[in-house]
């Protein structure tokens, strides 16, 4: 047949209209183009203005679509008709709703408004929900943040005033050297990819430490597959090999942290404090001329080493203390190598190669700056050496001083906040100092006083009572995790279950699993939440969850506020939260519906703006007593949180003309929507680095109102107010830990940064429970979410236990094989599948894969049902009980992160059961089941 | 039986960088959302929100361990599939309608699904396994490269790539004519030795994939420069060291 090309219309139109709105299928926050078609979402891009994904998209974003079409939307306010955790509910109205979460929370706030306990999951409109809650006047608030990265995050802020993420990122256009640690690959998601593209075309180095070669450690040049919970004394040999080297940047370090500070070294209770001045500025010896001078008078050259005697007290300095501790044998590559499960050999190779980059590669940018003590530099110094971490490293009982000493080895390599090594995005950098202490005040009818959450400088700073208990239902800021900055919502349930400090009465979730997979413990989280007392009451007595899909904690509410999909809401991307900032640049951005909801469901925001003027809440109503906000988009315009300071900062001013500060503009909304859905304001040439200390930056960023006033600050490789707590547990001080965590206080709390094995190893037969086990979220699926997406659940609709070929071989398992998974806490029975690019002491699978039949609205015969599994049930909230009678939590002793990957198991195979165990009945679906067949069209 | 072109004008098609493709599927998703909507039937879903949920793709990433020859450490890597546009496409000769064929201007097999009867030779016929018969509309579907972006005037400029090319995040995806040697895609070829997939087939395809950089060879560091040198074994002796480098700075 001879060749008859068809006559092809090679422009068809793409789209009626396309709007600019921001992604919601994961934490990243891309920017999106949605196009529509007769009304409808046709197709979702990448913005290629937007500054987080400059056009690119992942998969999750990419369908977009179906997530928001998904049958398993839920289409109406829930009353619960069954026993809780059945799924039986009934619709009701928008306004009996309102009026029964009205009737259950306004008595408590006039009685005792900690029995409402609010904790939001993955909630991007934190700044917003603790208003709300502190309005209340609840201390019970927080999000998710205590059982995801909270130790990444504290320990950044603590260490050198930010962490990675949306905190700040590498230097992808000069790094030459990027070494990145345990990261969940659906953080910052595209940032990464994006990054590691552009390095890779300029053929510079990728190291990867992770001990499974997946994703992003799949490409990276080197893989060092680290055995779980010892990248911290993997790093402090790496700092051990380069101080002893000398390879570190002392000019750095004498200028622009606190290794020349001086320490007092007396026994007593100044041991391990600053010297300071009649200020409070901590002391440093002039090189020049010998004498104490604060660190940050004009023309100071701090001594490194100057040791000072006054009064009978020596005092050192940190570069000496650190001297001290790091070239101590017992950090050398031999002493750390087996632990590691890394040769000594490629130890020391790794730390030449950072050696070799960060001193031999340097490089100088011609951009002159002055610095805070008024000096002026002609040139900015380029340390091309960058590293990335988060959540890999972050959730063992050990990741807070892992984290510290990934950043202390980042400051002496002198790679943070110069050319080619890690940047700050705004508004970081921001000390510990700057940011607000925790609040937990309770006032009966009035709001608490002050912001829930924060950064604690010492034992004055905790929330706990007279008699020692906890304020907070979660215990944050408490002796058994003094800086729990992010709270702890792993051990709401498990308190309120207990009544441990005390009971509550309701309950109120938002975007929070906490009946599956975002719970340690999930059958025993379910039994909790149906627990009845001797009268027959649930010991947890109301809940109240909002969601937008018929998740599986939606069957254990009494009460279900439904939410809409991310394409019909209001948002802000807010500076005052989490914003989308990069290093070059501020920049916020907004959702806004794009589409008009079909069901009868309302965007949480706005229905916290109805309800807080139903509570009477003084942030949520005019003088008369009349509703403030209309909804959320109301809010977002109109709230300033102090003047000139709002939700948003483009446009400001009623002519649109302010940036940062400035009125309000009621057409803010419709600028951001004119400028693709975001905001972008550019930081001078000469503020780009060096942020801390440049007197550039300082200035734009209080323009900006980032910060009131400059507040330029010193890296804190030793971080006081840990030291503090020490001296508490020494003995030292009127508030005293408890005897039973004093050891452990003085162990865990050390100023500089340690290593000490995970907890549950502690706490486990570790020849009975030899092997590592570790979830990973894949990078086309954000949590339990993709689960009900169609096109996502045939890429990741399952998720076998990936086994390393020691334990392969040694179980003689084939393919097909299932396998018994114990902990000390529990055991489940699942697939199995062979991975050799592992660390041979390490399982894995996807996080969030398995789901409980009847949720999603999957088929109740899904694979992800019958196959799929949650290593959840292994984890328990508490550490196996001690016989003290006392309930230790599995957490960061330090913050309260939850300790995920400290998870200790054993493997045996076993015959094939007929579905992966645990299984659990099905619950009843409130929204049906999804179609048999899919023909999706805009068309159609 | 169809007969492919003698030559085509342009060889347009794809680059694949399998040394930087993370895995992440954000191509596979882009091309189902682009082309559910645009170029023929909608790319169907069998049983979506069921036990054994099968829909068409035109793009698909497998993912193969590789265990080197020289003992150091296994590796995974992702491979990114669709048609490869062969300048000797089975898939066209074997077709009795017609409707699969190769385009004069570009090189782009397409199939016209009005002229498709849905008989599968072509699927056979490919040893690439790039080509899906959608189930609900029993017509094959296969990649177009976006034939219906790539000129499409109602697109901007920069816009006019397929999609998946336009979505990689980690970049690892480019589109350009492989039969000009002067555009960027083929001395991308030729500086990092981009390969044929499976060329023993004779199917000359278009698509090419630039292999791994050779890996884990940090180990290997060490012939070139000696380990780190150490100033001092002991504190009191780095502290030394530390004051006198700290003058000369």
């Amino acid at each position: 047949m001879s060749i008859q090309q068809p006559d092809l219309n090679l422009s068809p139109p793409v789209s009626d209209e396309v709007r600019k709105t921001t992604c919601y299928m994961c934490a990243c926050r891309c920017g999106i183009n949605v196009h529509m078609k007769n009304g409808k979402v046709a197709y979702i891009e990448g913005n290629k203005d937007h500054p987080v994904n400059r056009g690119v998209l992942c998969a999750k974003g990419s369908a977009g679509i179906m997530q928001h079409n998904a049958p398993s939307r839920l289409r109406s306010p829930l009353k619960r008709v069954g026993p809780r955790g059945s799924g039986e509910f009934e619709e009701i109205s928008w306004e009996e709703a309102l009026e029964i979460a009205t009737g259950w929370m306004k008595p408590l706030r006039e009685t005792g408004p900690e029995k409402l306990a609010f904790f939001t999951g993955r909630d991007q409109s934190q700044s917003f929900t603790s208003f709300w809650a502190q309005n209340f006047g609840t201390p019970n608030y927080a999000a998710h943040g205590g059982f995801c990265s909270v130790n990444m995050a504290t320990a950044g802020i603590y260490t050198m005033g930010g962490a990675f993420w949306e905190f700040g990122q590498p230097d992808w256009d000069h790094t030459k050297l990027f070494m990145l640690f345990g990261v969940a690959e659906d953080h910052d998601s595209n940032p990464i990819k994006m990054g590691i593209g552009k390095i890779k075309a300029r053929g510079a180095r990728v190291i990867g430490v992770n001990p499974i070669r997946t994703g992003y450690n799949a490409v990276a040049d080197d893989w060092v597959g680290i055995t779980p919970g010892t990248d911290g004394l993997f790093i402090l040999a790496l700092v051990h090999e380069l101080m002893k080297a000398g390879k570190i940047d002392l000019d750095y370090l004498a200028r622009y942290t606190n290794a020349p500070v001086l320490v007092n070294a007396a026994e007593g209770p100044e041991k391990g404090l600053f010297l300071r001045d009649s200020d409070g500025k901590p002391l440093v010896v002039d090189r020049a001329t010998g004498k104490l001078t604060a660190f940050d008078a004009p023309g100071v050259r701090p001594s490194l080493t100057a040791t000072h005697d006054a009064d009978g007290v020596t005092h050192h300095t940190v570069m000496h203390l650190m001297a001290q501790r790091y070239l101590d044998p017992a950090y050398a590559p031999e002493a750390v190598a087996e632990r590691c499960g890394i040769p000594a050999e490629k130890i020391r190779q790794i730390a030449s190669e950072i050696a070799r980059v960060a001193f031999d590669e340097a490089f100088e940018l011609d951009q002159p700056w002055t610095d805070f003590r008024g000096e002026r530099h002609e040139k900015m110094i380029g340390r091309p050496v960058s590293f990335h971490s988060m959540r890999g490293v972050s959730a063992h009982s050990n990741g807070f001083q892992t984290c510290r000493a990934l950043h202390v080895l980042q400051i002496l390599l002198g790679t943070v906040e110069v050319p080619g090594g890690f940047r700050f995005k705004p508004p970081y950098p921001k000390p510990q100092s700057a940011h607000p202490k925790p609040h937990g005040k309770v006032t009966c009818g009035k709001p608490l006083d002050g912001p829930h959450l924060g950064f604690v400088h010492g034992p004055d700073d905790l929330l706990v009572e007279a008699d020692g208990s906890a304020r907070r239902i979660d215990k944050a800021f408490t002796w058994e995790n003094p800086m729990s900055a992010h709270g702890l919502m792993h051990m709401v349930i498990s308190n309120a279950h207990a009544g441990d400090p005390y009971k509550i009465d309701t309950l109120f979730l938002y975007m929070a699993n906490m009946s599956w997979n975002s719970s340690m413990n999930t059958r025993g989280v379910m039994d909790m939440l149906t627990d009845t007392d001797e009268n027959g009451d649930y010991v947890i007595p109301r809940i109240i969850y909002s969601d937008a899909y018929s998740s599986e904690m939606v069957a254990y509410a009494d009460l279900v506020l439904p939410d809409t999909t991310y394409l019909e809401r209001h948002d802000c991307i807010s500076l005052l939260d989490r914003p989308i900032c990069e290093a070059d640049a501020a920049a916020d951005a907004i959702r806004w519906p794009v589409v008009a909801p079909d069901r009868n469901v309302r965007g949480f925001q706005s229905v916290l703006c109805d309800l807080g003027a139903r509570l009477d809440l003084p942030g949520f109503v005019n003088e008369d007593g009349t509703q403030k906000y209309a909804d959320y988009a109301d809010y977002i315009v109109n709230h300033q949180r102090k003047p000139g300071i709002g939700p948003l900062a483009g446009w400001r001013d009623a002519d649109g003309t302010a940036i940062g500060r400035g009125d309000v503009n009621t057409d803010q909304l419709n600028r951001y929507i004119e400028n693709g859905g975001f905001s972008i304001s550019h930081i001078p040439d000469e503020a780009l680095y060096y942020k801390p200390w440049n007197t550039a930056y300082q200035d734009w960023a209080v323009g900006m109102g980032l910060y009131d006033a400059p507040q330029p600050y010193l890296f804190q490789l030793y971080v006081e107010p840990m030291r503090k707590f020490q001296l508490a547990a020494e003995g030292h001080g009127d508030r005293q830990p408890p005897e039973h965590l004093r050891q452990r206080v003085k162990e865990t709390l050390d100023p500089l940064p340690i290593w000490y094995p995970p907890i549950e190893d502690g706490h486990v037969d570790l020849d009975a429970y030899p092997v590592h086990a570790l979830t990973q979220r894949p990078m086309a699926m954000y949590h339990s979410w993709g689960s009900q997406n169609a096109w996502l659940r045939q890429i990741h609709g399952r998720n076998p236990l990936y086994v390393p070929t020691k334990i392969w071989e040694a179980n003689g398992f084939a393919e097909g094989d299932w396998a018994k998974v114990s902990s000390t806490h529990g055991e489940i029975i699942v697939p199995v599948a062979h991975m050799a690019a592992l660390n041979e002491n390490t399982v894995w699978t996807w996080n969030a894969i398995g789901k409980r039949k009847g949720a999603w609205a999957l088929d109740t015969d899904a694979p992800e049902a019958t196959k799929g599994f949650l290593l959840n049930h292994l984890i328990h909230e508490l550490l196996p009980p001690k016989g003290d009678g006392l309930r230790w939590s599995n957490s960061d002793p330090i913050t309260g992160q939850a300790a995920w990957f400290d998870l200790r198991v054993k493997i045996e195979k076993t015959g094939p059961p007929t579905e992966a165990q645990p299984g659990f009945d099905p619950i009843k679906s409130p929204v049906g089941q999804g179609p048999d067949n899919l023909t999706w069209s805009s068309k159609t | 039986m169809t007969t492919l072109p003698t030559s085509t004008e342009k060889k347009l098609g794809l680059v694949i960088d399998l040394d930087t493709c993370v895995g992440c599927h954000a191509c596979v998703v882009s091309c189902k959302g682009w082309n559910t909507e645009n170029y023929g039937a909608p790319l169907s879903d069998q049983d979506p929100y069921g036990a054994a949920p099968k829909g068409t793709f035109l793009n698909r990433v497998h993912s193969y361990e590789i265990q080197p020859e020289r003992g150091s450490a296994a590796q995974l890597i992702h491979f990114p599939k669709s048609c490869l546009h062969c300048e000797d496409a089975p898939c066209v000769t074997v077709c009795p309608t017609g409707a699969s064929y190769k385009r004069v201007e570009d090189g782009i097999v397409l199939v016209n699904e009005s002229d498709c009867i849905g008989c599968g030779l072509c699927a056979w016929a490919c040893p690439y396994g790039a080509r899906e018969m959608d189930q609900a509309e029993g017509v094959m579907k296969k990649c177009t490269l976006c034939v219906d972006r790539i000129y499409n005037e109602n697109l901007p400029e920069e816009d006019r790539q397929p999609a998946c090319v336009r979505t990689c995040p980690a970049g690892a995806r480019h589109f350009g004519d492989l039969g000009d040697p002067d555009s960027a895609v083929s001395k991308l070829v030729a500086e990092r030795g981009g390969m044929d997939l499976m060329p023993e087939q004779g199917t000359k395809p278009v698509n090419k994939y630039l292999p791994p950089r050779p890996k884990d060879e940090i180990e290997e560091i060490d012939i070139l420069a000696p380990f780190l040198a150490p100033v001092a074994e002991e504190p009191k002796g780095f502290l030394g060291w530390l004051d006198k480098t700290l003058e000369r700075l």
